[in-house]
């Protein structure tokens, strides 16, 4: 218990900064704990201060590790499965009133590239509402989607298109 | 993101791009041609071998690959001033012929004159006459060949235009302008993160375009002329979709700022954001007329993704689509007369084209991945994007559904095109 408060005061604390300097990481798989791909163009990642490694802890153990969740085919209902762990999630960014989060809404790659985006953002839009209720702030979340764009598994089967119907939390330092 | 880390970007897109520009060739071949192709005989030019040879070669090409021309074997090099024998050419199979020549005027100039003859009527149909550096040939053949094409079909050339187009190949997004006949083609930006939705600017030195580079989409204006952007839309949310006003003034775009993704319109330099219309559901892909009045745009108000319009000044949305239940991305024809969009027909996406004054649709193509039409300037053909054996390519089917070309990069996938208005010489 209390070493996950510090943890907590951890990101607390770099919040403030994170944002500023935060560690470029790939916007699919943030489960994926070895960022590959570097965001933007052939940008080195920025190195977050000293506290990043204990602030991002707390973000990576236990629940709150549980980044991504998964929608049906047409879908934006967050299902069961998934609510408790959104309701931890709530309850952090609660928690941690400085720390904010991106989610980045996916779709499967059927159809059209913007029409994609826009289911992204619809699904993206429905956990944000979600932990709003939960009581986080409306400036703490920003909901945006990838579309088709960056999907988690390359492939073209029903489920690769499964994996990428998605949401994934990113939180302060991540984006 | 910082400003230092918003420069650092800046500075690693520009250095990529230099590194790596012009690094994709596009190959177009055709697949299909049309009923009663055109026989015309492009005679080899009299003078400068060279340089008449690099010509000849442009203008024979664009003929051959618009589908609408057959070549006649030309034999010998061919001054414009020539007598020209008709009942020989006539022999030959030709119903036109061009004639021409190259002759240095000194500082490293040419003077490259043509004459475009009527083999049946026997008639000289008009010619013109160029000054030129020697890298200009193949500017040059284009105008030759806009010049016959109009000629013979009555409609303009679209030789001398530009495509955009994404190539993506092992993690990494270049935005390429390059010639309608895929040569020279120059990379304007280039990202580890995806570029979605160019679109051109009525003047043709512009292109509005969503890229992804910040964690989001964002959407930006790009001069080609100095390589400078700006950003146009970066709300809170997702910022997507330009279209640019046929007055070259305004966008169209889709803001999620307010909730949902919904249509605004903003200036070119990002001022002025006035929200157009209101829905419950998804409105997306706006696409202004060519006369400006409306837009059309995807929505899924109605429960499945249709076609809708509104006036540009915003109001009531009128549906457009009926058959189907998802029916995406339109594009209006220059003329206005039809709109290409994409149809879902048995799980396969469809390049469609709608008559709008009689709402029939003729589905244009035999693929099943098609995506983000693009009209040619002149109307007569449409650039989509398809996908082949797994790869992105892209295709281009002619309005009538005859005559079909693919065009394809060596390593990756090309997609989302957009084909570039005429350019006022």
């Amino acid at each position: 218990m209390r070493k996950e408060l510090i943890a907590l005061l951890g990101v607390a604390l770099l919040a403030g900064c994170a944002t500023q300097s935060g560690p470029e990481q790939g916007g699919a798989g943030v489960e994926d704990r070895t960022p590959k791909a570097v965001g933007g163009a052939e940008v080195k990642p920025v190195t977050a201060g000293d506290a990043g490694g204990t602030a991002l802890e707390a973000v990576k153990k236990g629940v709150l590790a549980q980044r991504s969740v998964y929608f049906d085919y047409d879908s934006f209902v967050i299902k069961d499965e998934f609510k408790p762990q959104v309701e931890a999630h709530g309850k952090f960014l609660v928690a941690n009133p400085k720390v904010k989060m991106l989610i980045q809404g996916n779709a499967d790659e059927r159809g059209s590239r913007e029409y994609n985006l826009a289911l992204g953002q619809k699904r993206a839009e429905a956990l944000k509402k979600m932990l709003m209720l939960l009581g986080a702030r409306e400036d703490q979340v920003e909901a945006v989607s990838l579309g088709e764009e960056k999907p988690k598994n390359p492939g073209h089967d029903e489920a690769a298109w499964a994996e990428n119907r998605r949401d994934d939390m990113l939180y302060s330092g991540e984006f | 993101m910082t400003m230092h880390a918003a420069f650092r970007v800046t500075l690693a897109i520009l250095l990529f791009a230099l590194s790596f520009a012009a690094r994709a060739q596009l190959t177009i071949e055709i697949t299909g041609a049309g009923a009663n192709r055109i026989p015309v005989a492009i005679a080899d030019f009299a003078g400068e071998p060279a340089i008449a040879k690099a010509i000849g070669s442009v203008v024979r090409g664009d003929l051959e690959r618009s589908g609408l021309f057959r070549l006649v074997e030309a034999g010998a090099p061919l001054a414009e001033t020539a007598a020209v024998n008709f009942g020989d050419w006539k022999a030959r199979g030709a119903d036109a012929l061009v004639a021409g020549s190259v002759a240095a005027t000194g500082g490293g100039r040419y003077e490259v004159r043509f004459r475009l003859h009527d083999v049946q009527k026997q008639v000289a149909l008009g010619g013109m006459a160029y000054v030129m550096a020697p890298q200009q040939a193949r500017t040059t053949g284009h105008r030759i060949a806009d010049f016959v094409y109009e000629k013979l079909t009555g409609e303009p050339g679209i030789f001398s235009t530009r495509i955009a187009y994404v190539v993506k190949s092992a993690g990494r997004y270049e935005l390429q302008v390059a010639d309608a006949d895929g040569m020279n083609a120059q990379t304007a930006l280039a990202s580890r993160e995806p570029i979605i939705s160019p679109s051109w600017s009525p003047d043709g030195a512009r292109l509005a375009y969503v890229s992804f580079e910040s964690k989001k989409p964002v959407v930006y204006v790009h001069s080609l002329t100095t390589g400078q952007r700006h950003v146009v839309a970066n709300f809170k949310g997702s910022n997507s979709a330009p279209a640019w006003s046929p007055d070259g003034r305004k966008l169209a775009v889709v803001l999620t700022k307010d909730g949902g993704s919904q249509l605004y319109s903003v200036n070119a330099d990002g001022s002025g954001v006035v929200r157009l219309a209101s829905s419950s559901g998804i409105d997306t892909e706006p696409f202004f007329s060519p006369d400006g009045q409306f837009i059309h745009f995807t929505s899924d108000r109605g429960g499945s993704p249709q076609v809708y319009r509104i006036s540009a000044s915003g109001g009531d949305a009128q549906r457009v689509t009926f058959e189907g239940t998802y029916n995406v991305t339109p594009r209006l024809s220059p003329d206005g007369k039809s709109m290409a969009y994409v149809s879902r027909n048995g799980g396969r996406f469809q390049l469609t084209l709608m008559d709008l004054a009689t709402r029939q649709n003729q589905i244009l193509t035999d693929s099943d991945k098609d995506e983000s039409p693009s009209f040619a300037p002149n109307g007569r053909m449409i650039l989509y994007a398809s996908e082949i054996g797994g790869r992105g390519v892209l295709a281009a089917v002619s309005s009538d559904g005859r005559v079909k070309q693919k065009l394809s990069v060596q390593a990756g996938d090309v997609r989302e095109p957009a084909w570039g208005p005429f350019l006022k010489n």
